[in-house]
């Protein structure tokens, strides 16, 4: 299937980080269609609704209330319907048994959120470069392990 | 009750050969195949017989291709595939002119292409199939990273441990801490 726009999800309760992530997509050349929901249980209830288009990648902040992205990941690998989708964890935490934790998880990216416009935009430009490929070529998605 | 899991692995370019040449033979028509993504019919066929082939490649996910540029960066994307996964074979020459000759136009044409279409060089994607190859041997275990690099042609180790680094942001051997214990866990889970 030649895929022409990527669908793509982002849960983070931040308002700033939620736009600058949306400002960032649009400047990037791949053709992207962004979901931006407030917290996890927002994103989640949303991929569980029967007939929804998945998204082809899904970002997740970690600290989040009602629902946090390590219990996002953990229901998404455990639904019969979502546990192949492509998930990068995006946070703040750059504490390496953090990161670990969520690669053993099940997390296939995780990017320290950037300091700087340039630099989150180069991340996002990037993974969603891979994820790209990921979809369109025959790589293994179960060994697909990334960190920014 | 007691469960037991066990791993496998696939030669995808096997299986996907296995595949067309069933759904091919039910078809009933002369046809050679080129490669996994190029079949040559000894003749046309007929609406009808283009129908069915879709329907019956569709129910294994194979799709026919009606344009030709998408076409050529499947071909280009196979052949990065070949290349690589050819291990036995030494590289004589280099990736370039291997492309260029094997599909029979020059590598700036080759590279053009490739790029408009997947927002990315046919170097970057040698460099994830290279990596992406050398994480499947890194999981297999009996082979040390000096063999696996050699295996994928790189000059040294420290060459495969920097671009692999520089891939995916883990060293070789994070990663395959990783991937173990995600497999320990799910094993103790279930």
């Amino acid at each position: 299937m030649p895929l022409h726009t990527l669908n793509i999800a982002l849960a983070d309760d931040d308002d700033d980080d939620r736009t600058l992530f949306k400002e960032a997509m649009n400047e990037i050349k791949i053709k992207t269609k962004l979901s931006l929901f407030n917290n996890g249980k927002e994103l989640m209830d949303y991929l569980i609704l029967p007939n929804v288009i998945l998204p082809e990648i899904v970002f997740l902040d970690l600290n989040m209330p009602i629902k946090n992205g390590m219990q996002c990941l953990y229901e998404i690998r455990n639904h019969p319907r979502l546990h192949d989708l492509l998930v990068a964890i995006y946070s703040t935490s750059s504490s390496e048994a953090d990161i670990e934790e969520t690669f053993v998880n099940g997390a296939n990216i995780y990017i320290n959120k950037p300091t700087s416009f340039g630099a989150l935009k180069q991340a996002i430009e990037k993974v969603l470069q891979l994820n790209w490929q990921y979809h369109t070529s025959a790589l293994n998605k179960d060994n697909f392990l990334l960190r920014i | 009750m007691q469960l037991m899991r066990i791993y496998l692995k696939f030669d995808f370019n096997l299986v996907c050969k296995a595949v067309l040449q069933e759904q091919l033979d039910a078809l009933g028509m002369k046809y050679t195949i080129h490669g996994v993504g190029e079949i040559e019919f000894s003749r046309p066929p007929t609406p009808k017989e283009e129908q069915e082939m879709a329907s019956l490649l569709g129910n294994y996910g194979i799709e026919i291709m009606d344009d030709q540029q998408m076409a050529l960066v499947q071909r280009i994307k196979d052949s990065v595939t070949e290349w690589i996964n050819d291990v036995e074979n030494p590289k004589l020459y280099n990736f370039s002119t291997y492309l260029s000759e094997k599909l029979d136009y020059s590598y700036t044409y080759l590279s053009s292409v490739f790029s408009e279409a997947t927002y990315s060089s046919i170097e970057n994607f040698v460099i994830l199939k290279k990596i992406d190859f050398a994480k499947s041997l890194i999981l297999q275990n009996n082979l040390t990273l000096t063999e696996i690099a050699y295996k994928l042609n790189y000059s040294s180790v420290s060459h495969l441990s920097a671009q692999f680094k520089k891939t995916t942001g883990l060293t070789p051997s994070a990663f395959q801490k990783i991937i173990l214990k995600r497999k320990e866990r799910a094993l103790t889970q279930k």
